[in-house]
């Protein structure tokens, strides 16, 4: 079988006495929509962290096309081809859209000493990749990221990491309060995504969200990966869940019971 | 006919969002009101007169425009104000430099005093605020007690090539201007180039925007940081180094009070405190809106004394403008 993009080994990640991850494992294969489903605290915020460099891992290894990998910082996880997208920090707000596309990577224009940003450029590159992942409305690439959707923001991070070549694009919760049609339009960005050639993990509290768009389901429970390979197609979101909370389907059913007559 | 309606009217909204908009229709008010109660207000020796003053705060409020779309600010620029000039003078005056000589040194001492503040700010994560009211009191402190509070003696500037460069003054047409007034539109047009053009810019702008984008896309946010506290302590430096050549003076208490003076130019010019947005040319109506005020109310029989409250009602109704607009902004209109 061939390498997989990513690969996480035994991963371990403590906070003082709290085990946030045990060795957990997990793969991301190449042109693979994987999504990461788990309760609050199961871990999946952390194992995505210690993916992303944004917090190190106390033991475990990582791996990239089987290559072992040391990631001290978030632009080491970068500069490996791989780039998170948090819903609200990972744009500038006050910065137009070609500005936040290339911030870090301006291109300059000849001569170089004046470090002057080839604006024009930035701007083509940037009308182009909106057409790309999908946003027909005719939105200047001058436009500050401030007066976008939540949708459209995005996009434009998506967008930024498909023109930088990152191999692997991690979405922390795309979908969170976003309208029906600009969660369908989220959800469209990332098959473009994977139809030009990057993997991504896709994280929400929405299963059906997770359902529509990825390829496999992992499912992680008290920082432990449960269950790896399981297929959207041929799985319904019942099952998906049961797996999730670790009750049978008959314990899920008197949990509900039990909610609504204490409610009553 | 209708579509350049639309047109035209299009770029009457975009001028009125712009965030200098309000800044330049408050300068202009200024001007014919004062114009219009003491005509000469608009004389060629007044303005010569407004614009030596204007220029030396002016040199300071340019580089704290970049310090504040960075998300910082500096209050210790009035003291170097003070500061430099009278290191200079000690150095010269002892006899162990010349007066370039000790030009160099006191921008030198600046840059690391300015270095000093980034440190503190981006290193050990101490509010810009705390960081550089603490170096006010420091190097007013250290100036006060080089000079026992003295002024220094002056007098010896004459011919020498610096001062020339600095304040050499000439006359064209019936207008008395300062050299100072050339460099401060070099300083003006270079940082305004900086700030809209160039890659740096960009960086200023995200690390006062979101820092933790900027980081993440691999932006040395604190390198960023710490050369625009450079800048703005050579800066005063420099300014404070005109004002002693000009007027023949270095007082230690030089400055007291210009930091709160230049950023209010700043905010009123445009720039936001909170970081992120700035404005080289909302800055430069900044400084006049101010330095036009401080002469006008003069000239027009108003007590010199009641100026801050002018000032300050300034600030309030630019504040709320600017709010305002902002909130226009944010609702899509």
């Amino acid at each position: 079988m061939a390498e997989p993009l990513v690969r996480m080994e035994k991963i371990r990640k403590s906070y003082g006495r709290v085990q946030a991850l045990v060795d957990a494992n997990f793969h991301v294969n190449e042109r693979e929509i994987v999504g990461l489903l788990g309760d609050n605290g199961a871990g999946k915020s952390t194992l995505i962290k210690v993916l992303s460099g944004a917090v190190p891992l106390t033991s475990g290894d990582i791996f990239i096309r089987g290559k072992k990998v040391d990631f001290r910082s978030t632009s080491d996880a970068i500069a490996h081809g791989i780039e998170t997208i948090y819903q609200d920090s990972a744009l500038v707000t006050q910065l137009s859209i070609a500005r936040n596309l290339f911030l870090g990577r301006e291109p300059i224009k000849p001569p170089r000493f004046l470090n002057r940003m080839d604006q024009e450029a930035m701007n083509v590159v940037a009308r182009d990749l909106l057409k790309q992942v999908g946003i027909t409305k005719n939105i200047p690439p001058t436009t500050p990221i401030g007066s976008l959707s939540g949708g459209e923001r995005q996009a434009v991070a998506i967008a930024r990491a498909m023109h930088f070549e990152s191999d692997l694009i991690i979405l922390d919760e795309p979908t969170n309060n976003l309208g029906v049609a600009e969660t369908q339009g989220v959800l469209s960005f990332v098959r473009s995504a994977r139809d030009s050639g990057h993997s991504c993990i896709f994280i929400a509290h929405n299963i059906h969200h997770v359902f529509q768009v990825v390829d496999r389901i992992v499912v992680m429970r008290r920082g432990k990966v449960v269950a790896d390979d399981i297929d959207p197609k041929n799985t319904n979101v019942a099952e998906v869940e049961r797996i999730i909370t670790g009750m049978s389907d008959k314990e899920i059913r008197d949990a509900i019971v039990q909610g609504k007559q204490s409610q009553g | 006919m209708a579509r350049s309606n639309v047109e035209n009217s299009s770029i009457i909204q975009r001028s009125i969002a712009r965030p200098e908009f309000g800044p330049f229709v408050l300068l202009v008010v200024e001007l014919a009101v004062f114009w219009g109660i003491n005509h000469d207000f608009l004389s060629p020796q007044n303005i010569s007169n407004i614009l030596a003053f204007t220029v030396e705060l002016g040199l300071i409020a340019l580089a704290m425009t970049l310090l504040m779309t960075s998300g910082e600010f500096d209050l210790s620029v009035g003291s170097l104000f003070g500061f430099s000039p009278v290191l200079m003078w000690t150095l010269f005056n002892s006899g162990l430099t010349s007066l370039e000589a000790g030009f160099a040194v006191a921008l030198l001492v600046a840059a690391f005093i300015g270095l000093v503040n980034g440190w503190f700010v981006t290193q050990l994560k101490i509010p810009s605020f705390l960081v550089t009211l603490g170096m006010l009191l420091v190097v007013r402190g250290t100036a006060l007690f080089v000079t026992s509070g003295f002024p220094q003696r002056t007098w010896s500037a004459e011919g020498s090539w610096l001062a020339e460069a600095l304040v050499g003054d000439f006359f064209i047409g019936p207008f008395r201007v300062y050299m100072s007034l050339f460099w401060f539109i070099a300083a003006a047009i270079a940082l305004g180039y900086v700030l809209t053009q160039s890659r740096t810019g960009n960086w200023i702008q995200a690390a006062g925007g979101n820092p933790n984008a900027a980081r993440a896309r691999g932006v040395n946010v604190s390198g960023v940081k710490i050369g625009l506290f450079i800048l703005s302590s050579i800066m005063a430096s420099l300014a404070g180094v005109i004002s002693s050549l000009r007027t023949s003076a270095a007082n230690p208490n030089s400055g007291t009070g210009y930091e709160l003076e230049v950023i209010a130019m700043v905010v009123i010019g445009g720039t936001a405190l909170t970081g992120g947005r700035g404005t080289i040319i909302g800055t430069v109506l900044g400084i006049l809106i101010l330095r036009v005020m401080r002469n006008g109310i003069v000239l027009i029989g108003v007590p010199g004394l009641a100026y801050n409250i002018f000032i300050g009602a300034i600030i309030l109704g630019m504040m709320a403008l600017h709010s305002w607009l902002e909130r226009r902004h944010q609702a899509g209109t």
